[in-house]
């Protein structure tokens, strides 16, 4: 019973008993129409049979007077199946034709009769002397037979009637109404079996889904949803979900990598501002040292800070589901922007820093992530080069087969081939590069808004120096 | 804070649900000189916004009972002006564009620093706005002509590069205001990010050379630990 219960509860049985209602309603609307019609055809041929007749006696009243009207009347009664006929005197005396009695009022109007009237057969009270006592009550039971007619005076005010049993339409009601009563049971009996059988397996399907997804939020990580390769739409549903799931694995292992590294490489500034704190408040100091010391851990504090914006933001564009604002970037413009704004820098540096951006390159992107991308690596470029002999960083945008390169070369000291790789990732600083300034982040979120942009960072050897190519895709990030 | 500045109090109203976190806002507000209040859900936000003769609002972004860009759009809507600096523990750029669109003034995500705050609140101080339509910005005797884009100090001209021009223009318009590293990129460079290494530094020495070397008098302060600040003597 909790089965059928759950059938009844699916959504393919919701649909098909909601589609249920409305092929019925679509099929009763269908059938009384048509019946109505084919009633309505019915009675047309009726009146057309009738009014034939009358216009077959009009022409032997004319040929032969009354005595041939009655002839006629007479021998037309006889016939098997015959219409009703009738004639009666002015006051409404039944004189001769098939009908015995009918109702009252019938006969006092010409024409047609407005509605359907009840009346008897000659003989008919006769015919039921030879029936069964259980048929004689049957027969009984029914109601009096239903007849219209037309009714019109001869010149001498006797009545003439004919008319015609509705016996007919009566019966093709009944016969529409038992086959309906018929089709909508069946109906109804297949639709109940379509649900158990649809609803029994779709259930069976989504249980396994349901189990499956149960193992793996119990910790069975690795756990997948089953794919049973019919191909139908539980597969493709399971596929995506499973596909989401090693999403939703991947993510969460970076996360879990990324806070391994935040938790390590934040301890160190964080060591370092409690001692720097705890030697201001060790033994006495002048108001200047306590000034300084404070300052200086404002200072390490806004470091940390930038840390944590920067981590944010590359944890943001890595998730990729950021709804950062894509525009149309000029990228030559970018360049144009970086370099101004790092001009300053470079100079104090004796760095030589130019730029090569024939432009406009308008690309589809985000101008506050591209601009930060390459200021970084601009950064990373006039830090490291300024060691060198003539120092110099060279910014260049061109064209390339597979979309638009924006490369940023120094003179520096380079990065060893093994290390390169490992640069973008998070918080790590090369060996030599301990004693920069730096949050060991920069290369990172320039990647992080490269693949963000479809794109990507390549680390190539510039032989001497070091060579950061941001690669865009021709038209941009697609949405 | 050292130098004693010449902003006048302003009266601040800290709308945001954490509570440590608006005690030690409003302490610190109040220790600047300024005279703040504290609304801890959007509802009683809105209304003392509403009532309340506020120089500027702090609104933190998700606040119980009503969300913070509906009270500013509600607020807008019903005519108030007040200046509105909007706190975000979100902060992607796109959240930006929408705080402001909403009707904020300024944002500034979590987690920041409160000198940070401190100068964005100041230079939200509906005073500045007048200065919008100045022509000409004075500070001491050094004279900046926004129309012509001439900058002189006791008479002399002094030649500057359309970006230094922007600079101290944004330093003019917020002269005896603490300016930060990022107000000036955000306000001069139009970027809001922050720059890795001393950038910002090095364009601000290179204007200070400018305006203050052949000339008597230091105009372009360093504020240890927050930024600069444009002052006569």
């Amino acid at each position: 019973m909790a089965k059928l219960k759950a059938i009844l509860n699916t959504t393919a049985a919701r649909l098909s008993a909601l589609y249920l209602i409305l092929f019925a309603i679509c099929a009763g609307v269908l059938v009384f129409y048509m019946t109505g019609l084919t009633e309505r055809l019915l009675l047309q041929q009726t009146q057309d049979t009738i009014n034939e007749e009358v216009a077959g006696l009009a022409r032997a009243y004319q040929r032969g007077g009354l005595p041939l009207l009655v002839r006629f009347i007479e021998q037309r009664s006889r016939q098997p199946g015959a219409n009703l006929y009738l004639i009666a005197d002015a006051n409404g005396r039944i004189l001769a034709g098939n009908v015995e009695s009918l109702e009252a009022g019938v006969l006092d109007a010409d024409g047609w009769t407005e509605r359907p009237f009840a009346y008897a057969r000659y003989g008919e009270n006769e015919l039921r002397g030879g029936l069964s006592p259980a048929q004689l009550q049957e027969e009984m039971a029914r109601p009096a037979h239903q007849a219209m007619a037309a009714v019109y005076r001869l010149p001498n005010q006797m009545i003439v009637l004919v008319g015609r049993d509705l016996g007919e339409p009566a019966r093709f009601r009944d016969v529409i109404r038992r086959s309906t009563l018929v089709a909508f049971g069946m109906m109804g009996i297949g639709a109940l079996l379509i649900w158990l059988f649809v609803g029994r397996r779709a259930l069976r399907r989504i249980d396994g889904l349901s189990e499956a997804s149960a193992r793996i939020m119990g910790g069975d990580l690795a756990g997948r949803l089953p794919v049973t390769g019919a191909g139908d739409e539980f597969d493709r549903l399971s596929e995506n979900l499973n596909a989401m799931l090693a999403r939703i694995g991947a993510l969460s292992d970076g996360l879990k990598q990324v806070s391994d590294n935040i938790a390590h490489d934040l301890k160190t500034p964080l060591t370092r501002l409690r001692n720097r704190a705890e030697a201001a408040l060790a033994g006495k100091r002048t108001a200047g040292q306590y000034r300084e010391a404070l300052e200086g851990t404002i200072a390490e504090s806004d470091q940390l800070i930038r840390t944590f914006n920067a981590i944010l933001m590359i944890s943001r564009l890595e998730a990729g589901n950021s709804a950062e604002a894509t525009t149309q970037v000029d990228l030559a413009e970018a360049v144009r922007d970086v370099v101004e704004l790092y001009e300053p820098v470079a100079e104090e540096g004796a760095v030589a820093l130019t730029a090569e951006a024939p432009g406009p390159v308008v690309i589809a992107g985000n101008r506050e992530l591209i601009g930060q991308a390459l200021a970084n690596v601009v950064d990373n470029a006039i830090k490291y080069s300024a060691g060198a002999t003539a120092p110099a960083v060279a910014l260049k945008l061109e064209r390339m087969a597979d979309g638009i390169a924006l490369s940023v070369r120094d003179n520096g000291p380079g990065i060893p081939e093994a290390d390169r790789e490992r640069v973008t990732e998070r918080f790590v600083r090369l060996e030599q590069s301990r004693s920069m300034p730096g949050s060991g982040l920069g290369l990172s979120l320039a990647k992080a808004v490269m693949s963000y942009h479809g794109g990507r960072l390549e680390i190539v050897d510039a032989a001497p120096g070091l060579l950061v190519r941001m690669v865009f895709p021709a038209g941009g990030r697609r949405p | 804070m050292d130098a004693p500045y010449s902003v006048p109090a302003m009266k601040i109203l800290v709308i945001e649900d954490d509570r440590e976190a608006a005690d030690y806002i409003q302490k610190a507000f109040d220790e600047a000189g300024h005279n703040a209040h504290v609304a801890g859900d959007g509802e009683a936000g809105f209304m003392a916004a509403e009532d309340g003769d506020y120089d500027v609002l702090v609104v933190d972004r998700m606040l119980p009972r009503r969300d913070g860009l509906s009270v500013i759009a509600e607020l807008r809507h019903k005519g108030v002006k007040t200046p509105v600096l909007i706190l975000s523990a979100l902060g992607e750029v796109d959240d930006r564009v929408t705080g402001l669109r909403a009707g904020g003034d300024d944002y500034l995500t979590k987690p920041y620093a409160f000198s940070e705050l401190l100068a964005r609140v100041e230079a939200l101080d509906r005073r500045g706005g007048a200065k919008d339509v100045e022509t000409t910005y004075r500070v001491g005797d050094l004279e900046l002509d926004r129309l012509s884009h001439t900058v002189k100090r006791a008479g002399r001209e002094i030649v500057l590069q359309p970006r230094e021009f922007r600079l101290l223009e944004y330093l003019m318009r917020h002269a005896g205001q603490v300016v930060t590293r990022t107000m000036l990129l955000e306000n001069v460079w139009d970027y809001h990010f922050d720059p890795q290494t001393n950038v910002i530094d090095v364009h601000v020495s290179r204007l200070r050379a400018k305006i203050e070397k052949d000339f008597s008098g230091p105009v372009l302060h360093t504020v240890r630990g927050a930024g600069y600040m444009l002052r006569a003597g």
